[in-house]
Parts: structure tokens; C-alpha cells; sequence
């Protein structure tokens, strides 16, 4: 079953295709529900990254917006000739800190799903949870916790900026394939057609992170790093431009984890929840709902067998899959979790 | 001999900036949609997308696409460069992710083609109409939005935002972020020019990877530098926080015809579409 669709998962991330969700994957109140999330949170942000900048941050934002939307469209060589994409995320997140880096992804995410026809417009509130919020959030929370104090200049920013990069387009890239598979449990027609993404969970979520983890995520870390590198020689008064950036030092970073961690669970349970809700409705409820029963729905007849292999009777079989999502998301955290503990220890070693 | 990774960079950067010349071309030629006005085509094009989002019947998505290819022709805008623009980018990613949902081992159900019988391989009914509802509904969005994009100049579609509320700060930076975009393309384009033509014979994967950060480490030291100076020029010309727009839109009964004939195409969509 794998071995088919992930090479055309891979080729499609390989050839540096549009990593933004077109419209059509998602199901609308899915998409929705999406919006409305991403709303809050960027509100959110504006909020907090405006007191903190006032009114430089307009032009501060445009610009970078401006350059995130710029470096996604150079292309970086990996090994063999391959060549990918990288987001620009993780940089911003380091030179602007996650708020200001949620705002400006957003927007690039906007003029590209506006203007370049790049990523769907329903589509675009779950483009921006996952490449805006759940990115530059994951990425800054890993290279705050592998970069602690060391100075700007110091290597150790550089492996921090790359593993960052690497994991939080890692977990991006595992949440669109949990958004994915669950398209096909909460929204089919009752002979089992898919509406929407047609995978379920268990060929989605690694289909979407193993070609990530293994390419455009290695490009992602690449560049942040080699980005990072160029500006320690040149530029490093950009990396504590103070007002601009997080302040310096020590951070607590228990919350960001607890938060993290509470998406990570919390993701699988909202696919539970939906999944049976949505479900019972389609089967009990559409006569009542919409008052008829829909052409091509009362043709197949199934409204009392159990709808196959994805309806409540496969409440089993959903759950093994939610358990494999969870291991896959928690399975990125915890190789970063160990990567920054290990390089954190070594470069600690070797200062001293 | 393959491009190299600073040439391909370049021709891509090329294309986007030609892509949107002929975008604006296209916004002023005098055509059915051109016209308009533009909260009029953002309302109408929203419901028709939220149509096909929700539409679950095939016929009615190909109703639809069709819709949009009449749309596109009242509008003048060249068919054949329309449909190429929408469907040459699809199949790279939705084209293949597609294939093996046609089959039994990913989408279960009726057998419509029994390729082998052991293993059992066959294509199903419901992967068929899986496949075809992913790629449609696709490639009818994506060609919804482009259209929208392609009858409207840019700056007119941007104040039309504001009927969806969004807040005009948003605007504001939305609108200097599509300026700079064009700004820091040239810059790139110019950076990688001026490396291209500095380097003789083939670079090592390592070097040209240094070359293509090294460009976007640049890139965001003047990113940065140009907030600073945009920043004051904004400052010196009274800029104080609150931006302001000129809102010079006017409905004419033409414009409310459309508005209403665009919206109740789409609900007939949603309604024959199933739910």
C-alpha cells in the first residue's frame, strides 16, 4: 500500500511543487473550522507583536512577508540533483520571534493563494496553522532550546538554526497528513467514495512526513543554517536586534512544550470526536436536515448496513490509525528532543 | 547539460514576474468580468468556490468548470493560456497523488477494471470518483482564483477586501508586502546575475547551496535595512499608526445583477449537488 503512493507524494515534495494545501484536499467545514483557528491565533499575534514594535511594524512585517514569499521561490540543491524549496519560516522565526514570523508567513501565504493562485483560498486557514503557526512556533522553541545563551556568532546557532528548521517543517509537514487523513473518515458519501483528500490516516501522515523528514525539511534546516552563517559574518547585528526579536537569555520554555505537546494529543481527539459526530449526521440526520434525501445518495440504498470499512462500525480500526498519527507527530519531537539535548551537551563540552 | 541551480532560480523568478505583466495586461482589456465591480467579483467568486467545495455530485463539478471557462471567454482572457496555466501546474502533484487512489488497495469498493485477480489489483468505482473529485474540484478552484486574479488589478482587489472587514492595517501591509515582493525579486534576480556571469564552468552541489543562502542571507540584511528606511519615510510623511484608503467603489444596476446572478448560480450549484 505504501509503496505506491509515497513515491508520488515524494515526487510531488521532491520536485518542489506548491507545498501549500490546494483547494479541494480539505472539506469546506473543515477548512472552515481551520479559518477560524488561525484567525484567532493571528489576531492573537498582531496583538502581541504590535505592542511590542507599535508602528515599525508595518513596514518591518511587509518586508519580510515580502522575503519569505521571495527565498520559496529560489532553488536550493540537495544531493543528486534533487532540488526543493524552502519556507523561511524557521529564519523568521529567529530574526522576528514566532509572533512576528506567524504574521508575516500568513501574508506571504496570502499574496501567494491571492494573487499567484498558490495554495487554495478555503485552504488557506489551515496553510496558515500549519506553515505560519505550528512552523515558526516549532522551529523557535527548538532553537531556543539548542541555542540557550550562546553568543550570536557562536556555531552552536547554526546547529540550532538547522535542527529547528528540519523539525518544524518535520511537524508541519506530519499535521497536513493528519489533516489529510481524516478527510476521508469525516466526509464521504455513503458508499464509502472519498470527497475530498482520499487517503486515510495510515497512508497520509507518512506518506507526508517520511519524504519531508528525508527532503524538504533537510532543505529547510540547510538553509536556515546557511542563511544564519552568512549573517554571523555580516550582519550579526541582525540576530539581537533587540526590539526586533524575542529578548535575549534565558527562556522558560515549559508552557511552549506543555502546548506542543496538548496540540499533538489534542489533534487525534478532535479527529475522534468529528469522526463519529460527523458520521451519525450524515446517516440519521440529512432527511431531517436538508428535507430529501439527495439523488445520488438514496440510489445506493445503505442507510441502515453500516457504512464499509470507514463508518462507525470502523471505530476500531480509526482508533489504531489516531495512535500511528500520535506516534508519528511525537516520534519528530522526540528525535529533536534528542538531537538537542545531545548537540546542546557536546557543545557545552566543547567550550569548556 | 542541466541548468544549473542559479539559472533555474533566475528563469523561475523571470516567469512569475511576466506571469503577473500579463495578468495586468489581461485587467485592462474591456471584457465582461474587467468591468465589474470588484467586491461584486470577490462575493461572486467566493460562493462559487465554497460551491464547488461543497458540491457532491460530478456532473454538477464539470458544470462548474464550465461555468468558469464561459467566464473566462466573456472576459477575453485567452483560453488556451488559462487552461494551461491551471492544469500543466496540477498533475505534477495532485495528477500523481491521485493515480493510486483509483485502486482497490487504497479506496475499497465496487470493482469497475479487474487489473490482476492474485494478487487481486482492480480499479474501483469509488476510486474512480474519488479521484475524479479530488482532481476537479482542484483544478476548478485553482482556476477560479486565477481568473479572479486575472480580471481584477491588483490594488482594486485589495480595497475590495475591505467589504469581507478585513482591517485596513492588514490591508496596508498586504498591499506593501505584493510592492516589495516585485522589489526584492529584481534584487535577487540581480544578485544571481551578477554571480551567473562571474562563474565559469559547473559549481559543486555544496558551493551552489552556499551561493543560494548566501543570496538569502543578503537578501534579509537589506530586507531588514528597507523596513528601517521605509519605515521613516513612512514617518516623515505623516504616517501615525492609522492607515487611510480612498473607497471610490459605486454599484451600478449592472454590477447587482451580476452579484445576484453569480451567488444564485452558486446556490443552484450546492443544491442539485447534493447537500
Amino acid at each position: 500500500m505504501l509503496s505506491i503512493s509515497v513515491p508520488a507524494f515524494v515526487s510531488g515534495v521532491v520536485s518542489g511543487q506548491p507545498m501549500h494545501i490546494p483547494d479541494g484536499y480539505l472539506g469546506p467545514w473543515f477548512a472552515m473550522a481551520m479559518w477560524v483557528v488561525s484567525l484567532v491565533i493571528l489576531g492573537l499575534s498582531i496583538s502581541r507583536f504590535g505592542r511590542r514594535l507599535s508602528q515599525r511594524m508595518v513596514p518591518l512585517v511587509a518586508l519580510f512577508a515580502a522575503f519569505s514569499f521571495v527565498i520559496m521561490m529560489f532553488n536550493v540543491p540537495l544531493i543528486g540533483g534533487t532540488t526543493g524549496h524552502a519556507v523561511g519560516a524557521t529564519i523568521a522565526a529567529i530574526v522576528l520571534g514566532p509572533e512576528g514570523a506567524t504574521i508575516a508567513v500568513a501574508i506571504a501565504l496570502l499574496v501567494q493563494a491571492l494573487f499567484f493562485g498558490d495554495g487554495g483560498i478555503l485552504a488557506y486557514g489551515a496553510n496558515v496553522f500549519l506553515m505560519a503557526i505550528v512552523m515558526p512556533w516549532a522551529a523557535w522553541v527548538v532553537y531556543r532550546a539548542i541555542a540557550g545563551n550562546a553568543s550570536a556568532t557562536s556555531g552552536r546557532r547554526l546547529v540550532a538554526g538547522a535542527v529547528a528548521g528540519w523539525a518544524g517543517l518535520s511537524l508541519a509537514a506530519g499535521l497536513a497528513g493528519v489533516f489529510f487523513g481524516m478527510q476521508p473518515l469525516l466526509f464521504h458519501t455513503a458508499d464509502g467514495t472519498p470527497l475530498y483528500a482520499p487517503f486515510p490516516l495510515g497512508v497520509a501522515v507518512p506518506a507526508m512526513l517520511i519524504p519531508h523528514m528525508l527532503v524538504a525539511s533537510v532543505i529547510e534546516g540547510l538553509v536556515t543554517a546557511g542563511i544564519l552563517a552568512f549573517v554571523q559574518r555580516t550582519n550579526s547585528g541582525l540576530l539581537h536586534a533587540k526590539d526586533a526579536s524575542t529578548p535575549q537569555g534565558a527562556v522558560n520554555l515549559r508552557p511552549l512544550w506543555i502546548g506542543l505537546a496538548a496540540l499533538v494529543v489534542l489533534s487525534p481527539i478532535g479527529l475522534l470526536a468529528g469522526g463519529s459526530a460527523w458520521g451519525e449526521w450524515a446517516a440519521d440526520e440529512i432527511e431531517g436536515i436538508v428535507g430529501y434525501v439527495p439523488q445520488g445518495l438514496a440510489s445506493t440504498q445503505g442507510w441502515t448496513a453500516p457504512l464499509p470499512d470507514y463508518g462507525m462500525s470502523g471505530l476500531a480500526p480509526a482508533f489504531g490509525y489516531i495512535l500511528s498519527a500520535g506516534l508519528g507527530i511525537l516520534l519528530v519531537v522526540g528525535i529533536v528532543w534528542g538531537i538537542g539535548k545531545i548537540t546542546a551537551r557536546r557543545t557545552a563540552q566543547g567550550k569548556s | 547539460m542541466a541548468r544549473s541551480v542559479v539559472e533555474r532560480t533566475l528563469a523561475g523568478v523571470t516567469e512569475s514576474l511576466e506571469q503577473s505583466l500579463f495578468a495586468e495586461e489581461i485587467a485592462r482589456e474591456p471584457g465582461a468580468l474587467q468591468s465589474l465591480d470588484p467586491r461584486v467579483k470577490l462575493i461572486g467568486f467566493l460562493a462559487l468556490l465554497l460551491a464547488v467545495s461543497f458540491v457532491h455530485n460530478l456532473w454538477v463539478l464539470v458544470s462548474l468548470y464550465c461555468l468558469t471557462l464561459i467566464l473566462a471567454w466573456i472576459s477575453r482572457v485567452p483560453l488556451d493560456r488559462f487552461v494551461k496555466r491551471v492544469w500543466l501546474a496540477l498533475p505534477f502533484f495532485t495528477g500523481m497523488v491521485a493515480i493510486p487512489v483509483l485502486f482497490n488497495f487504497v479506496t475499497p469498493g465496487n470493482p469497475l477494471l479487474v487489473l490482476s485477480n492474485s494478487p487481486y489489483i482492480a480499479i474501483t468505482e469509488q476510486g474512480a470518483r474519488a479521484a475524479a473529485f479530488l482532481i476537479l474540484r482542484v483544478g476548478t478552484s485553482v482556476s477560479l482564483a486565477v481568473l479572479l486574479v486575472l480580471v481584477t488589478p491588483w490594488a482594486t482587489l485589495l480595497r475590495a477586501l475591505n467589504v469581507l472587514k478585513v482591517p485596513t492595517l492588514f490591508l496596508l501591509v498586504l498591499g506593501m508586502t505584493y510592492r516589495y515582493i516585485y522589489l526584492l525579486l529584481r534584487t535577487s534576480s540581480d544578485m544571481f546575475l551578477a554571480r551567473q556571469s562571474r562563474v565559469v564552468g559547473r559549481m559543486k552541489a555544496a558551493d551552489q547551496r552556499r551561493v543560494v543562502t548566501n543570496t538569502m542571507g543578503n537578501l534579509l540584511g537589506k530586507s531588514y535595512d528597507m523596513s528601517q528606511e521605509v519605515y521613516f519615510a513612512m514617518l516623515s510623511r505623516g504616517y501615525r499608526g492609522r492607515p487611510r484608503t480612498l473607497d471610490q467603489f459605486q454599484m451600478k444596476p449592472r454590477d447587482w445583477a451580476w452579484a445576484a446572478g453569480l451567488v444564485t448560480l452558486a446556490v443552484v450549484a450546492v443544491i442539485l449537488g447534493g447537500r
